[in-house]
């Protein structure tokens, strides 16, 4: 039932390798586990909405498992973006929680959480009312599953939807790129080409005009370097069966 | 024969219905005991067997709506037990379609009309020359079923689950957002007494998975939710229960967080006891026992298959973290069981504290034959007949599992084979 060709990261056992390395050499693993999990969600999502009479409970807990990644990657992104938020406030609680979190060593990187983070930015979003503690969020991380979301759980037109979901995907690309233009390219003069790459060809399927703005989906550490650039070629065949299902519809 | 998809015993445990993935419902029921071999319980034979659902085609959305069915509740047996007509009612529901069957048993029939022949054919009036009264003569045991109301158009998503009342007059149906409650003898309304959508779909983050009234106080139900959450509502504090009387919530363990801790967190079934006091809750990996009176954790927590955290990546992928598994209280409300995978169903004794893992196969279940504790094996030392956590078999799952309202018989659903397992030793005993 799953997209075929689609690379298998795992977080099975394979911390205990990296658990004893050191910090550093963990968080790309981490983030590229991370990645593919993020990646598997989207097409399970894309899929849940292809199907005849979608099961509600399986894509509300699949987006809000995309949501849950999205909202960890931002937090880690938000600490290269220190000098260009300008939000005031919210600007500084992150700052503070990305600082712990610099701090904080990933052992196990399936996902030992720092205690702390879940309790910054609770009331950013001040119209949500959520129970579970896990809630924060940045506007532009939650404006994408937001769109995906409604026009995979309005069920009646899925033809309809089918077709919205492109604009849906667009619309995640567009709300980030237009929060903090400067922070972009500042993000991007660190990054790691490879996945910029991966960035480009998502977002070039998607809208000819757009070019790899993506930054609230594919954050990622600046000390990533060569481990992942040889995994990322073969990732890039791969992507494309997955970019290929997604621009089907 | 097609895959089970729901299983349960009446109030008296005489008789066990069985739903399918084709629509279709199989009825056993037990033959009495025989007095000459003592240890030959009674069995469950075929009693009945009919099509519920038929596969349907949605013309305004161009979908083909399954006929699975997704639960059967019996209702309570109105009539006299010594009567001749014995009738028994049951429901079954489908996607969002609800229907009440009754069920007849005719073992007598009249014959010696004066006008119609023994095949029914309008006898020649001239060879009649006198009258007589009809006499009921007994005959083979048959059974009718028929379609006695059918409740439809109350759902907009998939019912997950419908629970008979107390007071025997009224039901409720749940799906993803809405419960709804039902009288059974008026099917073209139904009162909403939850309604968990949001204005904005874009804001759903949680949906209901399971409901159940309380099986003595008629205004008290209970729903869990796709979050691990459970709310008890009481019916007479308003007529939209969105605000619950109780919430019982365990808080998350921050040291098993992962990304998968929502998903294994949501309640896949909820069982009130017996008795009342407490609710039994199954999560992915384990069982729960909640006590009505204590909000803040479960009392009892039971690992199911403890060995599958580490795997929850690939079942994640493979979707099987998307199983919903359900959970039975035993008649004492001493034992608890729930089903796993490779054909496995776990037991646990709340008393002892001592549980045991089971297989139903048919290679390891000869009729008669005691079945033999199996075993996972995590690693380390490992027995003989051991299995190992990455040879199990996923595809086979317990789902669906039933417990005798009194007696120690389980009925296990297996993929398309349904199990029927008794207790030897202890079969008097409750």
């Amino acid at each position: 039932m799953f997209v075929r060709g689609l690379k298998r990261k795992c977080f099975d056992g394979e911390e205990d390798i990296e658990g004893t390395l050191a910090g550093i050499k963990a968080i790309p693993s981490y983030n590229l586990q991370r990645q593919s999990l993020l990646d598997m969600s989207l097409v399970k999502l894309q899929l849940c909405h292809m199907l005849v009479e979608p099961n509600l409970c399986r894509s509300v807990l699949i987006a809000n498992t995309v949501r849950q990644i999205q909202e960890e990657m931002t937090q880690d992104g938000t600490w290269q973006m220190i000098n260009t938020q300008s939000t005031g406030q919210a600007s500084l609680d992150r700052l503070v929680s990305t600082d712990i979190l610099c701090r904080s060593s990933r052992e196990q990187a399936e996902g030992k959480h720092v205690p702390g983070y879940s309790t910054f930015n609770k009331d950013f979003e001040g119209d949500q009312e959520r129970e579970s503690s896990e809630t924060m969020s940045t506007a532009s991380s939650v404006q994408g599953p937001r769109n995906l979301q409604s026009n995979v759980w309005e069920m009646e037109n899925p033809q309809e939807n089918k077709g919205t979901f492109q604009k849906s995907l667009d619309q995640i690309f567009e709300t980030l790129e237009n929060k903090s233009p400067n922070s972009v390219e500042d993000l991007f003069s660190e990054v790691d080409n490879s996945y910029y790459d991966l960035d480009t060809m998502l977002t070039g399927m998607m809208s000819n005009t757009k070019m790899g703005h993506c930054d609230g989906l594919e954050t990622f550490s600046s000390t990533t370097t060569t481990p992942s650039n040889s995994n990322c070629k073969s990732d890039l065949n791969e992507l494309d069966h997955i970019v290929e299902i997604l621009v089907e519809s | 024969a097609d895959i089970i998809s729901t299983v349960e015993f009446n109030h008296t445990g005489e008789l066990l219905a069985t739903g399918d993935k084709g629509g279709r419902v199989v009825i056993f029921q037990r033959e009495p005991e025989s007095k000459n071999e003592p240890y030959n319980q009674g069995e469950y034979n075929v009693y009945s067997t009919f099509q519920s659902h038929e596969p349907e085609f949605d013309y305004l959305k161009s979908l083909e709506i399954e006929e699975k069915i997704n639960k059967i509740k019996w209702l309570p047996q109105q009539n006299a037990a010594h009567s001749l007509l014995s009738t028994n009612v049951v429901f079954s529901f489908k996607d969002k379609t609800i229907k009440l069957w009754k069920i007849t048993e005719r073992d007598k029939r009249p014959e010696g009309y004066n006008l119609k022949d023994e095949e029914g054919k309008l006898k020649d009036l001239s060879t009649v020359t006198s009258l007589q009264v009809p006499v009921l003569k007994p005959m083979d045991l048959m059974v009718e079923v028929t379609p006695r109301r059918i409740f439809a158009n109350g759902h907009t998503y998939h019912v997950n689950s419908i629970s008979v009342n107390s007071d025997c007059e009224t039901y409720m149906s749940a799906d993803d957002l809405r419960i709804n409650l039902w009288h059974l003898a008026i099917t073209d309304r139904s009162f909403n007494i939850v309604d968990i959508k949001p204005a904005n779909m874009e804001d759903l983050t949680e949906v209901i998975t399971a409901s159940e009234f309380h099986p003595h106080h008629c205004n008290l139900f209970v729903y869990s939710s796709s979050k691990g959450s459970l709310r008890l509502c009481d019916m007479r504090a308003s007529a939209l229960c969105d605000k619950h009387s109780k919430l019982y919530e365990e808080p998350e363990d921050p040291s098993n967080r992962s990304f998968f801790s929502e998903i294994i967190s949501s309640v896949s079934d909820v069982k009130f006891s017996h008795s009342g006091r407490y609710m039994l809750t199954r999560d992915y990996l384990t069982v729960k026992v909640w006590d009505l009176n204590m909000e803040t954790k479960p009392v009892e927590t039971y690992q199911v298959h403890d060995y599958l955290r580490s795997k929850l990546c690939s079942l994640y992928e493979n979707d099987c973290i998307f199983d919903k598994f359900e959970c039975a209280w035993n008649g004492s409300d001493s034992v608890i069981m729930t089903g796993a995978y490779n054909n496995f169903f776990r037991m646990f004794d709340r008393n002892t504290k001592r549980d045991v893992t089971l297989e139903a196969s048919r290679e390891s279940s000869k009729p008669r034959a005691i079945l033999k504790p199996r075993r996972v094996c995590v690693g380390g030392k490992r027995r003989k007949d051991d299995i190992s956590v990455d040879s199990l078999d996923f595809t086979k799952k317990i789902l669906h599992t039933a417990w005798h309202p009194t007696e120690n018989i389980i009925a296990i659903a297996a993929t398309n084979n349904l199990y029927i397992f008794q207790d030897k030793v202890n079969s008097e005993m409750h």
